[in-house]
């Protein structure tokens, strides 16, 4: 029998703000518990939540980046739930009427483009965090709680692991170049919920779905998925009935595990939320948010390998942030060469920065030294191996390259006119090398240039080196 | 300090012309409660330290001489939280709740030099219409001893009627200011929903609670609500929209003035003799010029039950963070989270917060919620639309504040559905989130009756026109309440 599997994936997204969704608390991260919390966050009896305008914003920028449809008339809704960290024993979300509705990302997999349908996006206050010691005692940080959250979730279109996997990186991408969220799956600022159904090829209802939690990056989605696609088939095969069940993978063993099995619905009685009014969005709103989104990633690539002869892979990698992007395409408008821009932020720059541990930004690298760098490259001004000192200068400090080699003299020697006296006199002071080069020892060059070099302390251009020793060479 | 003789403005001038210190007057205030609270049992927590420093304070700032209320003891309902002073909502599950931050009309109070002398006794959670759902007292009429002060907002109404102050903060979620106003015969007003903060006032209904007044006179209240209205950033459901000077259209005539009678308000279930007294009133505002016409507010038999699905599923969302967790009170020997739930709030909550609790939660459930919830919504909007209607053509609006005068202790305390009818002239009011006031129009076997005057949203100010017109043509003030 052949399946076809169907997958749907809810992605919380953190939406970057400097305060909370219903309150004026901060928003930062890493800090000592319950120090980043006001009365609001805590549920004291009589506090009220106010809207986030600015979170509200980013949401409707998602919205839009998403192609979707942002809801003109909408309000709150409460979701009741008790859990220690959900202090009011509601999460204010949206349920009636989401933020956003029927968006769709393009993704890719093996060169076949597929529009993936986005049912709607929402936003909401995330939780506190429980934290359970040794000491017997579970703990509640309240720091987390009214973080702004936008939901996306995917309608049923995907339909293997790999459409996910991609799913999610476009997603990410596309979310990342608004500048809403960092959509970090290691920081907890992009999360992945995913349930996953297969029914026999040609059966009209959708077999019944299991939701699998702890995937924790997108290859884990990818294998969780992948598994359980396998398991319910086998399941299936053998005469078994899948049961709508939470799974939880186990990226050690590779394999789902059940966590509990799931019997009708949870009924979170919501309803709208009444400390807060009904939001209106304005045409005019849509419009200003519409004209500050930055072009999208996709578009981007493109460009760069319509217009600037970029390979789609580098030009893959130069769009998995907007920063590397923005970055890349700055040092292109400061006139470098952009195939020797791109080369250098995909060697020298993501090797240092790996290495670091750091981001552009955190470094003094601006695409106008990097750019200046590249030109003093392309006219001969610096070799190579020079450039390589350069660029560990304009990297780790503010330094305009230009200045900076003529200050230091890494200029590279080229005029034939200087040149060649210098090699006139190696040549006079080596006529072994001479004899030995019309014998057919063309390892005598070497020797010769690695003399003219130590005369001129390294700075002599080898190309133009090379040419007048051949023609004097000839000569003698 | 006499506060049966003595009014806000009268007050004042003492103050000023410094025959009276804060101090002094914090001091009286404070016997006063002392010998008439062991029979009233209005408060729930004197506060005689802060009062008294507070007062020290005014006094040593100097009285403001533009601020009726600088250096006056007012009482704070016991859901309103005040920073420092317990605030329990007469509730077991808050028994020992020390707030860390003011409601915002403490904090303008405060602002405004007022007092805060106590915190006053309610059913718990302003769950009720006789404070005898408080969890820690019953308080009593200062009419009759044996009878109910009303409620929610009894203890506020009995503090003022009882003379133990001159003004006190209520909340009214669907009648609980102006209903205890009405059988303690004093002045009590609820203003437009969005007029008064909500910030700090513990939510039962958060679509239908708001903060009001109650004091013996019609203008001591507009002066108090001069002070505790506007716009707030932390509610966002306060209207941004100026405040005037509610005692400006005070003294005025209201000759002309286009009143209307619900022919529902003095129907079915109100006793005839509290009708009369509303006719009486009605007579009397045409002998002053206004018309009186016999209107109809044709939804106002389904206000009862709309309004307790709405404000029952408001609450059990709004009840659910008394958990045990974080504040309040927990339940002993307990070993699991989902003990710390139950039991905490089996043991924390009374009856009556549960079967509204339980009622709420069943009307929000899935399969139900459209049959009651959604039903109720729509039941409230035709309500809105009557009234509407009726202010199309008319300024105002009148009737009976209650159907019956105060009622015994235990009366109806065992019948729920009984009490709850007690409320069907005050609640479409804040289905509709209108203006309203309750005040004296006179005795029915020697208990207080209340004439009801429902205004246009934010038309407060003829509210307090009309009222103090009627004010002016009785000497129901002058009665006063000896208990029994």
């Amino acid at each position: 029998m052949n399946f076809e599997t169907t997958i749907g994936l809810e992605v919380h997204v953190e939406l970057k703000t400097k305060s909370k969704m219903f309150s004026p608390a901060p928003v930062t991260y890493g800090q000592e518990p319950n120090t980043e919390t006001n009365v609001i966050d805590w549920g004291f009896p009589g506090v009220l939540p106010s809207i986030n305008r600015g979170a509200y914003q980013l949401g409707i920028m998602v919205a839009l980046a998403l192609h979707a449809d942002v809801t003109r008339e909408t309000h709150f809704d409460r979701k009741n739930y008790f859990y220690p960290d959900n202090p009011k024993a509601y999460q204010i979300t949206q349920s009636e009427k989401p933020l956003g509705t029927n968006g769709w990302v393009e993704i890719e997999v093996n060169g076949k483009k597929k529009k993936i349908g986005i049912a709607e996006l929402h936003v909401e206050e995330d939780a506190g965090k429980n934290q359970h010691e040794d000491d017997g005692y579970s703990y509640v940080d309240l720091n987390r709680q009214g973080t702004p959250l936008v939901e996306i979730v995917s309608k049923p279109d995907i339909t293997s692991p790999e459409e996910a996997y991609a799913y999610l990186e476009t997603l990410r991408q596309i979310v990342q170049f608004t500048g809403a969220s960092d959509v970090k799956m290691e920081e907890g600022s992009m999360r992945v919920d995913t349930n996953l159904s297969i029914r026999p090829i040609g059966q009209k209802h959708l077999g019944t779905k299991t939701e699998i939690k702890n995937l924790n990056s997108f290859v884990h989605v990818r294998d969780g998925l992948a598994f359980e696609e396998k398991r319910q088939q086998s399941v299936l095969l053998s005469g078994g009935e899948v049961r709508q069940e939470t799974r939880r993978w186990d990226p050690d063993a590779k394999e789902t595990i059940l966590m509990r099995v799931k019997e009708g619905a949870d009924d979170y009685r919501y309803f709208p939320e009444p400390d807060l009014p009904p939001v209106t969005v304005s045409q005019q709103w849509i419009d200003e948010v519409q004209a500050s989104l930055p072009q999208p990633p996709a578009e981007r690539r493109e460009h760069y390998i319509k217009d600037w002869g970029i390979p789609a892979y580098d030009a893959g990698v130069l769009t998995q942030t907007k920063e590397m992007s923005d970055f890349f395409e700055a040092t292109v408008a400061q006139g470098a060469d952009a195939k020797q821009a791109s080369n250098w932020l995909m060697g020298e720059v993501s090797g240092y920065l790996n290495a670091k541990h750091m981001e552009l930004g955190q470094v003094a690298l601006t695409p106008e030294h990097l750019a200046g760098m590249i030109k003093l490259i392309g006219d001969g001004t610096i070799s190579s191996k020079m450039a390589k000192k350069v660029f560990k200068e304009i990297i780790q400090h503010d330094t305009d390259p230009d200045h900076w080699v003529r200050e230091k003299g890494l200029i590279q020697l080229s005029d034939p006119a200087k040149l060649t006296p210098i090699i006139s006199a190696v040549l006079d002071n080596n006529q072994q090398s001479i004899d030995d080069f019309k014998a057919g020892k063309d390892r005598a060059i070497g020797f010769l240039v690695g003399q003219i070099m130590k005369q001129t302390h390294g700075q002599a251009n080898p190309k133009v080196v090379n040419q007048i020793l051949m023609t004097e060479i000839k000569k003698r | 300090m006499d506060y049966f003789k003595t009014s806000l403005d009268q007050l004042h001038e003492q103050l000023r012309a410094g025959q009276l210190t804060s101090q002094q007057l914090v001091d009286e205030t404070l016997a006063g409660i002392d010998k008439i609270d062991p029979n009233v049992a209005a408060f729930l927590a004197v506060n005689a330290d802060g009062a008294k420093k507070q007062a020290a304070a005014v006094d040593a700032a100097g009285i403001d001489a533009d601020q009726p209320l600088s250096g006056v003891p007012i009482a704070i309902k016991d859901n309103i939280v005040t920073k420092g002073v317990v605030t329990t909502a007469a509730s077991k599950i808050l028994a020992n709740f020390n707030p860390i931050y003011n409601a915002t009309v403490v904090e303008k109070l405060a602002a405004a030099g007022a007092i805060n002398v106590g915190k006053t006794n309610l059913d718990e959670f302003a769950m009720g219409s006789s404070t005898e759902n408080s969890a820690f007292k019953t308080t009593k009429n200062a009419w009759d001893y044996t009878r109910v002060p009303g409620g929610s907002s009894g203890g506020s109404a009995a503090a003022v009627a009882a003379g133990e102050v001159v003004a006190a903060l209520g909340s009214d979620t669907g009648g609980s200011i102006r209903q205890p106003a009405a059988f303690n015969g004093i002045v009590g007003f609820k203003p437009t929903y969005g007029r008064v903060s909500r910030w700090g006032l513990i939510a039962f209904s958060s679509s239908l609670d708001q903060i009001g007044t109650l004091t013996r006179n019609v203008k001591d209240a507009a002066q108090v609500l001069n002070v505790i209205a506007g716009h707030d950033e932390r509610d966002s459901t306060t209207a941004d929209k100026p405040v005037p000077d509610y005692t400006e259209k005070i003294g005025q005539a209201i000759k002309g003035m286009k009143i209307a009678l619900p022919k529902e308000y003095l129907g079915k279930g109100v006793d005839p003799a509290v009708a009369d007294k509303i006719k009486t009133a009605a007579k009397q505002l045409e002998d002053m010029g206004a018309t009186v016409t016999e209107v109809s507010l044709p939804h106002t038999q389904y206000a009862v039950p709309a309004y307790y699905i709405i404000a029952s599923s408001e609450a059990s969302s709004n009840l659910q963070r008394f958990d045990g967790i974080r504040y309040g009170f927990r339940a002993k020997d307990v070993h699991n989270i989902e003990d710390v739930y139950v039991r905490s709030r089996s043991e924390g909550f009374g009856p009556e917060v549960k079967r509204r609790i339980m009622l709420g939660t069943f009307s929000l459930s899935a399969g139900f919620y459209d049959a009651y919830f959604k039903k109720a919504g729509q039941v409230r909007t035709l309500i809105t639309r009557d009234f509407e209607a009726v202010f199309n053509d008319y300024d105002l609006i009148i009737g009976p504040t209650t159907p019956t005068v105060a009622f015994k202790i235990g009366e109806k305390v065992t019948d729920p559905v009984t009490m709850y009818m007690n409320d069907i002239l005050t609640i479409p009011v804040n289905l509709a989130g209108l203006p309203a006031a309750s005040v004296p129009a006179g005795f029915v076997d020697g208990m207080p009756v209340g004439l009801q005057l429902i205004g246009k949203p934010f038309a407060e100010s003829t509210i307090f026109q009309v009222a103090a017109a009627f004010e002016a043509q009785n000497d129901y003030l002058a009665q006063i309440p000896g208990g029994k």
